[in-house]
């Protein structure tokens, strides 16, 4: 990130902007949306409004000039103090673009980007299978040419706003090359012939969000919907991660954050054995290890969301704040449950949802053994070990 | 025989239902049936009340066996438990003779244990709930909440303060039944997990008490409380252990089972190891918690209590980070509720947060540890 005042001035009036619709918008309606697991229109047009779902897109489109990778991560963070299902809206968003703004080819590029930002359409990612979840290169959808066309058969899972965009990011295997080798990623419209939304999933967290399955059968899409260049896929979902990851790393960083406002809060009202309990060492010693790793979790956060707006490799540092985000979001919710007793066990008080919502920062955008995994391979890289 | 009986009642008969019983948060009526029907749903009743009379060691091998498939259904026999031990080590032989035997042989009454008020959790000497003597009974005002079986109870244990400027010493317990006058029943809580469980506020307005109810003596709740939690973190304990056992196994079943990267991820060394770190601390765990109920049962009471509450935060502990990573070896299926296991992480965290938190044992198990020696 260039740290110019201007810079600084802009990213921190995002901040507030955010925070405060949050705040007096979102955070009023979280319990609601995750008891009825319902997605929320009203939240995705304040995004709009606010310019949330366009930030990732190229600047005439409504996205930033730079530093959008850092913008994606205030804006998620901020919201996701008060609703982690809200946030996510936002990531999947920029994830789901990421493939188009990168690869599509000239001839529709302005159609497309102004279709999004003029009709205010979401974006789904479909790379996850019901047999290939952390391991991308067993992906079974096919594309196959056929004269001006590519014809797409196949089923993906788990798709956040799956039932709730109209556009779709689809990864491909479009050679019989085995591996990762042959996949590549096709824009797909909603109401072409073929496409199927399938059932809305029940989940412990994230409730708001809307995650399906998607099946594809025989879909035609014309050439040019072809995201990139084919068998590239692959390496443009890799580069996605680079933007996502610092994303996924954000909404639990403001997971956690959000949790721990709630607890130390309640700390210095609740009163137990003639004193407020943040007055036992015992809970002091879980706010200050809270406190730490929510420090901590923030400088990898904006650091590999820095080193992606300044176009460096960042693999390492994104997949770290991944995995170090996640796993504190996890700790300081099941903590702040702790902190709250009884009262963080029931539905009146909001820690049990983070709680809820916390655990799936520790699996999507691949599971964190997959991320040490990355983190590893990068480190040996660096001594010049390659596996 | 006892536990092959029960592991029959919780493959056939709590897990098929656990799922639903879960999300509709009802109440586990084919658990009562089931237990009831097998003589079991008070297994710790003396034989001379008509009871089978079950080790400790037995009855948390029996709560975990049950734990392992549905939690819910473990806590009902918690609940009956903690109802029916104040009663039985403080009572008047005629308190017992009149309450204990109604919990005799397939009866399907239900007890419980009302000690935790809103103001009064880990701190039980906070509680404000008065019981004032006025003639053949006591007068009790108040509330509480939390109450495990609370609105479903037939009858219950009661502690209140007798004499509030005695502090601890100032409490009692009181046996009160479903249709005194005066017991009001609030809301049942909404909760995270162990949803099949009722959890409900009970308010006190002049309720009355006939005074035989009083169990031992004045001032005597305190002790007799103490007495019935040391065992009930046992309890919780046991049912930890076998929440994680029974998320261990689905993790074990489906790492077999899952193809990734071009093999069951059971042959994957991440997987193995969270697989051997699981594993081991359930097994330490369930030897902890036996060895707890083993001092139990050899009437070592002081050591018991001290293991007893080491087991619960170990087993309750281990049983929040299994069901963690149950949940993330089942990847995105695991997050789902068509999968158990979401609802084990669920359920688990409730047993590092009642009968006294984790930070609560820790303290006990340190203090008898480093001073009452």
């Amino acid at each position: 990130m260039h740290l110019t005042p201007e810079t600084t001035q802009e990213l921190t009036m995002l901040r507030e902007a955010v925070y405060r619709a949050a705040r007096d918008k979102i955070a009023p309606l979280a319990a609601s949306i995750d008891e009825s697991g319902e997605f929320n229109r009203d939240v995705e047009a304040l995004c709009w409004d606010l310019g949330l779902l366009t930030l990732a897109l190229p600047p005439e489109f409504g996205g930033l000039e730079k530093n959008r990778g850092t913008a994606l991560c205030i804006a998620v963070e901020e919201i996701s103090r008060f609703c982690a299902s809200s946030a996510l809206l936002l990531i999947i968003q920029a994830v789901g673009s990421f493939p188009i703004v990168h690869g599509i080819c000239p001839e529709i590029r302005d159609r497309v980007l102004s279709r999004i930002r003029d009709n205010r359409e979401l974006v789904a990612y479909l790379v996850t299978e019901p047999s290939g979840g952390s391991d991308v290169a067993a992906i079974k959808t096919t594309a196959t040419r056929d004269g001006n066309e590519y014809v797409i058969s196949g089923a993906k899972c788990f798709a956040t706003n799956g039932g709730v965009a109209s556009l779709y990011s689809v990864l491909a295997r479009t050679s019989r090359e085995e591996g990762h080798m042959g996949l590549s990623f096709f824009l797909v419209e909603r109401d072409r012939p073929g496409l199927q939304v399938g059932r809305k999933e029940n989940k412990l967290g994230q409730r708001g969000s809307n995650t399906t399955e998607v099946f594809l059968d025989e879909v035609r899409v014309p050439a040019v919907n072809l995201l990139g260049e084919e068998g590239r896929g692959f390496r443009l979902a890799m580069k996605d991660f680079d933007m996502s990851r610092p994303a996924i790393a954000a909404q639990a960083l403001g997971i956690a954050q959000g949790a721990f406002e709630t607890m130390v809060k309640y700390s210095t009202e609740r009163q137990a054995f003639g004193k407020f309990i943040a007055e036992h060492q015992m809970i002091q010693a879980i706010l200050a290890d809270s406190g730490m790793l929510i420090e901590a979790s923030r400088g990898l956060v904006y650091r590999a969301a820095a080193l992606h707006d300044e176009g460096k490799r960042n693999t390492k540092i994104a997949s770290m704040a991944k995995c170090l985000a996640s796993d504190a979001a996890m700790k300081i919710t099941t903590d702040a449950v702790q902190v709250l007793g009884g009262y963080g066990y029931t539905k009146d008080f909001q820690v049990e949802r983070m709680f809820r919502d916390a655990k799936l920062t520790q699996i999507f955008e691949g599971t964190n053994q997959i991320q040490r995994i990355v983190i590893a391979r990068e480190i040996l890289n660096e001594v010049g070990f390659t596996i | 025989m006892i536990l092959e009986t029960v592991h029959r009642i919780a493959v056939r008969e709590l897990a098929p239902k656990a799922a639903e019983l879960d999300e509709t948060a009802g109440f586990p009526h084919a658990a009562v049936t089931a237990f009831a029907e097998n003589g079991i749903l008070n297994p710790l009743l003396p034989a001379q009340y008509g009871g089978v009379d079950l080790s400790l060691l037995t009855f948390s091998m029996i709560l975990e066996e049950i734990a392992r498939a549905c939690a819910s259904s473990a806590l009902l026999l918690i609940a009956q438990a903690d109802g029916m031990l104040p009663i039985l080590h403080g009572g008047s032989e005629s308190l017992k003779e009149k309450y204990l035997r109604r919990l005799a042989d397939d009866s399907r009454q239900l007890t419980a244990l009302a000690a935790t008020e809103p103001s009064a959790g880990s701190d039980v000497v906070s509680m404000r709930t008065k019981a004032v003597r006025k003639g053949d009974r006591h007068i009790v005002n108040g509330q509480k909440c939390f109450i495990t079986n609370g609105s479903v109870a037939d009858f219950f244990v009661l502690y209140a303060y007798t004499d509030a400027s005695k502090g601890a010493r100032g409490i009692s317990a009181f046996v009160v039944e479903k249709g005194f006058p005066g017991l009001v029943y609030g809301k049942n809580e909404n909760k995270m997990g162990m949803r099949g469980s009722i959890n409900s506020e009970l308010f006190f307005e002049d309720m009355e008490v006939p005074a035989e109810n009083l169990v031992g003596v004045e001032g005597g709740g305190f002790v007799n409380l103490m007495k019935t939690l040391a065992m009930s973190r046992l309890f919780c304990a046991s049912q930890a252990v076998g929440i994680a056992q029974g998320a261990l196994n689905e993790a074990m079943a489906y790492a077999g089972e899952r193809v990734q990267f071009a093999k069951p991820i059971a042959a994957l060394a991440p997987i193995q190891f969270m697989v051997a770190d699981m594993a081991a601390a359930v097994e330490s765990s369930r030897l902890l918690t036996h060895k707890a109920a083993h001092l139990f049962d050899e009437g070592k009471a002081e050591s018991a209590s001290t293991f007893a509450a080491m087991a619960k935060f170990t087993a309750s502990d281990t049983a929040m980070r299994v069901t963690t990573d149950a949940v993330q070896i089942l990847g995105g299926y695991g997050y789902m509720k068509d999968y158990p296991v979401e609802r084990m992480m669920r359920d688990a965290k409730l047993t590092q947060i009642y009968t006294g938190t984790n930070q609560i044992m820790r303290l006990i198990a340190g203090r008898d540890l480093l001073l009452s020696r």
